[in-house]
């Protein structure tokens, strides 16, 4: 959907969410609303605009800046329209000569204090102080302009994407409510009165010095050019824009990407997109400048050798050079010996064609995703238990939750946009059960403190979940009627029986969890009986080697509780990156064709053999744990590797990397030359998700369009690549867009049997099934019935992991991320995201720190039985005695150095967050890290002579 | 045994009645006479200050103004046998005219008790009302308020027993009871002396009006600048818990309402009801719109009463003596009495509470006596900084909410502050732009800007020395400033603000270079 720039319509106030209606008469116009709706917001909806500044539709009204009063028949003065609800029977006059007078006189004295800049105004052109004075027909100021103002307040420019200019404040306040109302922050206020009222960040600090996030909500509020994108001062107004989806974390808010020419100026997020209502965080809505970073490849690459210099060629010379390595050595080493990783990064359509190069090109099953080490314990446990490989509710479903249990789950940081919702839920009364080793910041955030924080020990999630079903089951506090309708009878009574035994109680558990047993009695009855439960999870949960177990038993929770099948309540995985449902749904794992169906299924075999008229292989393949391990055994030789830097951020970086070094042909399609791709043989310039048409689909299973707003850098994108390298291979494939790859997955998917490009520009998006039986879509799952038919409780027993504190490593390590950087930080390292944090850091608490006579900013070596590395300490009281946290977000940190292969009994999801491992004081960096620095530094030497000798080529005759 | 009287509020001691009171402990000591020392409230006659009274078989002695000075010539006069040699002695008390011709509801007990005793208030017809209310249903209660007439004391006259209903008829698990004590009017003081001479007066009106609401939670937010206040109120509900009126138990009913007092941190605009409650919830006290009332979405959210301290006071005198005894008082729509607070250039400063319908006149010249500095009264501002002045034409004006509103001046709080000839009007509706511009809470622009360009336009009508077109236009300007605050202003703040602006320019045009 391609837009010219205009402003998005502006109801004023939010709408009410009422049935019941009122009518009233506004300008002779009559108009119905939902009571409760303002009258400006009915003069809004029949096209009558009533002059404002303070008031904007994402916030609650506020009545500061009296733009909008009215007259209303037999009611004394001038109601301020954005506070006054309608009401039957109102007369409301919109516009007489005294409102125009009054109103004429207010904008009076706001100019009386604004710099008449307007020609050299960053917002010059899209300003509501500018649009509100010519509404009003201010022609003078007769106050002069020699008053006391605030025309010298110092601007403050210290946050990289946005300047904060004091001088230009109207004190509308919409800043200090969006970071209240819409962020949850509460970073922002209004310090001083009166006159000297001033928009202040924390406690007069600058903003980034203040607790701001750079969420940007106080800018898009902000109606004058006090909030200002640095790229809109850099660059100027946009022209035009194009409707699209944040290639970041699960959330997949919708943007509007504002653009001169092929230029982005602004990621503005879209009020109509559903995941967000118009909310971002600082990665979607800022850090988008590594989509035109220095370090983009935009020309394939090849080499006969990893420490040859890469040679850039024609994409059909690549093509020509991979497929002819990968027939090699398949011939060579039999047809298994190659293998593809798609990326959950990518789009559904360019997911879809991987897999499809694989199994009909490639003649295998060996293709997996990155989903493998984050959210394959989801699909194997929801669907187990549920039926289906997805989580069952949409995002604004928290808004009808009572009771949320957030479990290994770090919202604020990495799906903030939901955090915000959440936080407004809770913020309203919900209550909280924060499960999670780390005080993570829900735990005690500004006006939100969760009712439980059970300081879980890594590594025993599952005990801890049995406890809590165990006090529910013995005391008697289960959904009985829902258990009996809803979920089969006899494994329902097994697992009871299991469940109820003593050995899972609270007392039980306490020692081996480390959560007192009274804590979980009371949450596990909070939760039982405190109305609508919904659970939120994360890679705290899948990450381990019981990872499957406790996805089944969160389920087993809900519906044990009666949690299933309705607004507010749910099992819903929050999916790291931005399309991993979407790869993991487009038949991504070595054992499932697209649509979780098994590849040993004659039957849906046969349907893609006859679609794609080719045969296909009935044997599941490599997963990339077997990939990894086979590499090394000398039994696996080419690997495509798209958009996925496994050399960084799997698990046991020494094995991954000896996996790396056996490879004939390793070829890598990546936007930069990432870790994994120092170790390649060809690259395949990627393309950002501005460089092309396509798909992602969320953690409530909305398929949203992602739509080009620049071309490809490198000339195609990712699809277009992946379909040269399928054709050079003989596999027949061909398609003009991006569409048809939808057509074709509609055509082959029975829960994507409605979903078109069409159907979407219609739609806006669609949340899978959308089929016949759901042609909108399906926006709760599980309603009548399970997918599965009847719930399934899977008996869940503990089973302690082999990775457990020793004497030699007596600490356990858990890692995550953090708010600014994103993932292995290939995209928001090359932003000014790097601002908020440019290495990775170990947390440790105050009691471990002492004793082993670390301070806060001395480096410390972290040892485990797989490898070590160093990393700056902070000593923090996050974490509890006996766990030490980091991120992985830069290379050099060698966080999976540490982390070890042990992973997820049923789908070797590595355990990346419990590894046994030493801290010490050390000095200087490890010899990994030594290695990896010349290893980087050799690799980047053969990349600028690629460079070097293209512009020798080029240099004439 | 001779009982000794010597106030203990804050005007009292600022004119000396602790150093007062010690010296009559130690002259009596010195002397071998046997006295208990009472420290009471005032009587509110603060030009006798500090007023010692002693008890005497032909009730209570005045002696007044007392300094310390003055105490061992008392002694020797033979004050505390009530003898009258004394040039500081004013026979009885209650014979005094000033004190004899008002008529007392909220202050007929004040300097006559101990303020924290319990048994004190109960002997002078403390908790009665209370007794009786606690036998009502909540309705019953809410129409005997209704039917009391008793309109709010703060300023803006809305009639009590309409609020409450509202606040009854509002369900929710919890409501609030919140006490306006933020007295920050100049010129005025009934809240903080009956706070501190009177103070059951008030912890009993909240308990009725939390029966007659529902409300189990009360708060008394006080302004910070009463010190003193703030001490009486925590012991007086310490005392209540104590003898069992307040808790879960009230009075042995069964029934629960807790109180507590907070203090605020010393801004004007927090005494308007909707900053408050967002002072009270421990936010910035910024003006909240209305719709919603707060008696719908109050105090955190919730259904609450808010009400100034003589309104909830008056409650406990209204279910004593019955709401007809009340409604029998004052004229037209303005019933009781109001207890008016005599400020500013006044002889005879002070508390007189009176039924509504006296004359301003009657008050100031007969009441007041005239200005302190003996020059001839020019201009009175009634109803504190936002209240119009009133020029000697308009001083026959009957004390009356409607009448008052007619002459587009109000009589808000009660506050009287008296000007003498000297004053420059010009410079007093500078000062109510001042005001304005140091107190606005800062939310909407009418106030937040409009004050302090109305202090520049007054400055250039002072300036224009003699250029009439300057003088003339900023004159039309700042009447145009005026009409935009009083009609675009969020609250009563900006909203008032023009009164003592326009009435300044209209009575006195004058000052203003006419």
């Amino acid at each position: 959907m391609l837009q010219y720039y205009e402003p998005e319509k502006d109801f004023g106030t939010p709408p009410s969410l009422a049935t019941e209606t009122v009518g009233l008469m506004i300008d002779g116009v009559a108009v119905d609303v939902p009571v409760g709706t303002s009258v400006m917001r009915a003069a809004s909806e029949v096209g009558i605009k009533i002059p404002k500044l303070c008031a904007t539709d994402s916030l609650e009204a506020f009545g500061s800046c009296r733009m909008c009063m009215v007259e209303i028949q037999g009611r004394k003065g001038y109601p301020a329209s954005c506070t006054t609800p309608a009401e039957e029977g109102m007369v409301v006059n919109t516009q007489t000569d005294k409102v125009a007078g009054l109103r004429r006189n207010v904008m009076e004295l706001y100019i009386s204090d604004h710099p008449l800049d307007c020609l050299t105004c960053p917002t010059n052109g899209n300003c509501e102080l500018q649009d509100t004075a010519g509404e009003v027909g201010l022609r003078e100021v007769r106050y002069g302009y020699e008053g006391n103002n605030h025309l010298d307040a110092e601007k403050d420019q210290s946050n990289p994407y946005f300047t904060f200019d004091p001088s230009k404040c109207i004190v509308c306040s919409r800043c200090v409510r969006a970071c209240e109302e819409t962020q949850g922050t509460f970073a922002l206020t209004i310090d001083g009165r009166g006159f000297e009222s001033k928009v202040s960040p924390s406690q007069n600090e600058d903003f980034m010095a203040s607790e701001c996030v750079s969420c940007g909500a106080c800018v898009a509020a902000c109606p004058t050019a006090t909030l200002t994108e640095n790229t809109i001062i850099n660059l100027g107004q946009p022209e035009h824009s194009v409707i699209t989806t944040c290639a970041y974390c699960g959330v997949g808010c919708a943007f509007k990407a504002e653009m001169r020419g092929n230029t982005v100026v602004n990621m503005t997020p879209w009020k109509d997109g559903k995941a967000n209502e118009g909310h971002a965080c600082v990665k979607g809505r800022f850090a988008f400048g590594y989509a035109t970073h220095q370090d983009r490849i935009t020309s394939p690459m090849i080499r006969d050798s990893i420490d040859d210099p890469w040679q850039e060629v024609s994409w059909d010379e690549a093509f020509g050079f991979a497929a002819d390595r990968l027939r090699e050595t398949q011939q060579k080493y039999g047809p298994n010996s190659i293998g593809g990783i798609s990326s959950s990064r990518c789009t559904n359509e360019e997911v879809w064609l991987v897999q499809k190069m694989v199994r009909a090109g490639f003649g295998n099953n060996n293709i997996d995703t990155c989903a493998r080490v984050c959210h394959s314990p989801t699909g194997y446990g929801l669907k187990t238990t549920l039926g289906e490989s997805a989580g069952t509710q949409s995002f604004a479903s928290v808004a009808k939750s009572d009771v949320i249990i957030v479990m290994g789950a770090n919202p604020t940081d990495a799906h903030p946009v939901f955090a915000s919702r959440l936080k407004k839920r809770l913020r309203e009364g919900a209550k909280l059960i924060v499960v999670d080793p780390r005080k993570i910041q829900l735990v005690d955030a500004p006006h939100v403190k969760a009712d439980f924080h059970l300081q879980v020990r890594p590594g025993t999630n599952v005990a801890f979940i049995n406890a809590m079903a165990h006090v529910i089951v013995t005391e008697g506090l289960e959904a009985k009627a829902f258990i009996a309708e809803r979920c089969e009878t006899p494994t329902y009574d097994q697992w009871a029986a299991f469940i109820g035994d003593k050995q899972q109680s609270p007392e039980a558990t306490e020692s081996i969890t480390g959560i007192p047993a009274a804590d979980v009695r009371e949450a596990a009855r909070l939760f039982a009986t405190g109305g609508n439960g919904a659970i939120y999870y994360g890679l705290g949960v899948t990450e381990h080697s019981q990872g499957s177990t406790t996805v089944m038993g969160i389920a087993n929770l809900a519906m044990l509780t009666g949690n299933i099948g309705r607004e507010g309540v749910g099992v819903n995985p929050l999916r790291g990156q931005n399309n991993v449902q979407g790869s993991c749904d487009m038949g991504s794992f070595p054992h499932e064709l697209p649509g979780y169906r098994h590849i040993s299924d004659g039957e849906t075999r046969g349907t893609f053999e006859r679609d794609w008229n080719v045969s296909l292989d009935a044997e599941p393949g490599l997963r990339i744990p077997n990939m990894f391990d086979a590499a090394i055994d000398g039994d696996f030789k080419g690997l495509y590797c798209h958009g996925e830097d496994i050399a960084q951020s799997d698990p046991n970086t020494h094995h991954v990397e000896a996996a790396l070094s056996s490879l004939d042909c390793l070829i890598v399609q990546d936007l930069f030359l990432n870790e994994t791709a120092k170790f390649a043989h060809v690259f395949l310039p990627g393309s950002s998700f501005l460089e092309k048409d396509g798909t992602f689909t969320n953690a409530e299973r909305r398929i949203s369009p992602v739509r080009q707003a620049m071309p490809p850098q490198a000339g195609l994108a990712d699809w277009e690549a992946t379909m040269g390298l399928a054709k050079a291979l003989g596999v027949d494939m061909h398609y003009d867009h991006p569409s048809e790859i939808m057509d074709e997955i509609a055509r082959l998917t029975p829960t994507f049997t409605g979903v078109s490009y069409d159907r979407l520009d219609e739609l806006g998006s669609i949340q899978w099934p959308c089929n016949e039986a759901n042609p909108d879509g399906t926006p709760t799952m599980h309603i009548d019935e399970f997918v599965r038919g009847k719930g399934f409780f899977a008996v869940t027993e503990f089973t302690p992991t082999d990775e457990r504190a020793t004497r030699k490593f007596p600490l356990l390590l858990t890692t995550g991320r953090i708010l600014s950087q994103y993932n292995v930080g290939a995209q928001t390292r090359r932003t000014e995201n790097n601002s908020w944090h440019d290495e990775d850091i170990l947390e440790i608490h105050p009691h471990d720190a002492e004793e082993r006579g670390i301070k806060d900013g001395d480096w410390g070596g972290i040892q485990s039985r797989v490898g070590d590395t160093v990393l700056r300490v902070k000593v923090s009281e996050n974490v509890q005695p006996g766990v030490v946290y980091t991120t992985f977000h830069h290379p050099f940190s060698g966080a999976n150095v540490v982390t070890t292969d042990n992973s997820d009994w049923a789908t070797n999801c590595p355990e990346y967050k419990v590894t046994a491992v030493q801290v010490s004081k050390v000095v200087a960096p490890s010899s990994w890290q030594d290695r990896q620095k010349k290893f980087n530094e050799q690799q980047l030497e053969l990349l600028k002579g690629a460079k070097r000798r293209d512009e020798t080529a080029r240099q004439p005759g | 045994m001779v009982t000794v009287y010597v106030p203990r509020d804050t005007t009292a001691c600022a004119l000396g009645a602790d150093a007062v009171a010690a010296a009559i402990a130690a002259e009596a000591a010195s002397r071998n006479i046997d006295i208990e020392l009472v420290r009471n409230g005032s009587r509110g006659l603060f030009w006798l200050e500090t007023l010692v009274e002693v008890e005497t078989p032909a009730g209570r002695m005045a002696y007044g103004p007392v300094n310390a000075s003055d105490v061992a010539g008392l002694f020797d006069a033979g004050f505390y046998e009530g003898k009258q040699d004394s040039t500081l002695s004013w026979g009885p008390t209650e014979d005094i005219p000033y004190l004899k011709n008002q008529l007392r509801v909220n202050f007929a007990r004040a300097g006559i008790i101990d303020p924290l005793s319990i048994d004190a208030y109960k002997a002078h017809g403390g908790y009665a009302g209370l007794t009786c209310a606690l036998a009502m249903e909540a309705q019953v209660i809410v129409d005997e308020v209704k039917a009391s007439g008793l309109r709010g004391r703060g300023g803006a006259a809305f009639p009590a027993g309409i609020k409450w209903q509202t606040v009854l008829d509002t369900p929710s698990e919890q409501k609030y009871i919140v006490c306006n004590a933020d007295e920050g009017d100049s010129g005025t003081f009934a809240d903080r002396l009956l706070m501190e001479a009177d103070p059951f007066q008030l912890i009993e009106g909240m308990t009725i009006a939390g029966l007659g609401v529902g409300a189990t939670q009360g708060y008394i937010y006080l302004r910070s600048e009463y010190p003193k206040a703030h001490d009486v109120l925590k012991t007086a509900l310490a005392n209540a818990y104590g003898a069992g009126y307040l808790g879960s138990d009230i009075a042995g009913s069964g029934k629960r309402f807790d109180l507590e007092v907070r203090l605020g941190a010393g801004a004007y605009i927090c005494g308007e009801e909707t900053s408050l409650l967002d002072s009270l919830e421990g936010k910035r006290g910024l003006v909240r719109a209305k719709p919603p009332l707060p008696a719908i979405v109050g105090l955190f959210g919730k259904p609450t009463v808010i009400n100034n301290v003589l309104t909830l006071a008056t409650v406990s005198a209204i279910f004593e003596k019955g709401a007809d005894f009340y409604k029998g008082l004052g004229t037209g729509r303005s019933l009781g009495t109001l207890p008016m607070q005599l400020a500013g250039n006044i002889k005879r400063g002070g508390i007189v509470e009176l039924a509504f319908g006296s004359t301003l006149r009657e008050l100031m010249e007969d009441f007041g006596g005239g200005t302190a500095s003996g020059r001839p009264m020019k201009a009175v501002q009634v109803g504190g900084p936002l209240g119009a002045y009133l020029p000697e034409s308009e001083w026959d004006i009957v004390l009356d909410y409607e009448a008052f509103a007619a002459a587009k001046a109000m009589l808000g709080h009660g506050g009287v502050v008296v000007f003498d000839d000297s004053v420059d009007m010009l410079e007093q509706a500078r000062f109510a732009m001042e005001f304005c511009a140091v107190e606005s809470c800062g939310k909407c622009t009418p106030c937040r800007i409009g004050s302090i360009r109305g202090v520049e336009v007054i400055d250039k009508i002072r300036g224009s020395d003699g250029d009439e077109r300057q003088r003339d236009d900023n004159l039309i300007l700042l009447e145009e400033l005026c009409d935009t605050m009083e009609f675009g202003s969020l609250c009563a703040m900006g909203g008032l603000t023009p009164f003592p602006v326009r009435s300044a320019v209209k009575h006195f045009p004058e000052d203003f270079g006419a």
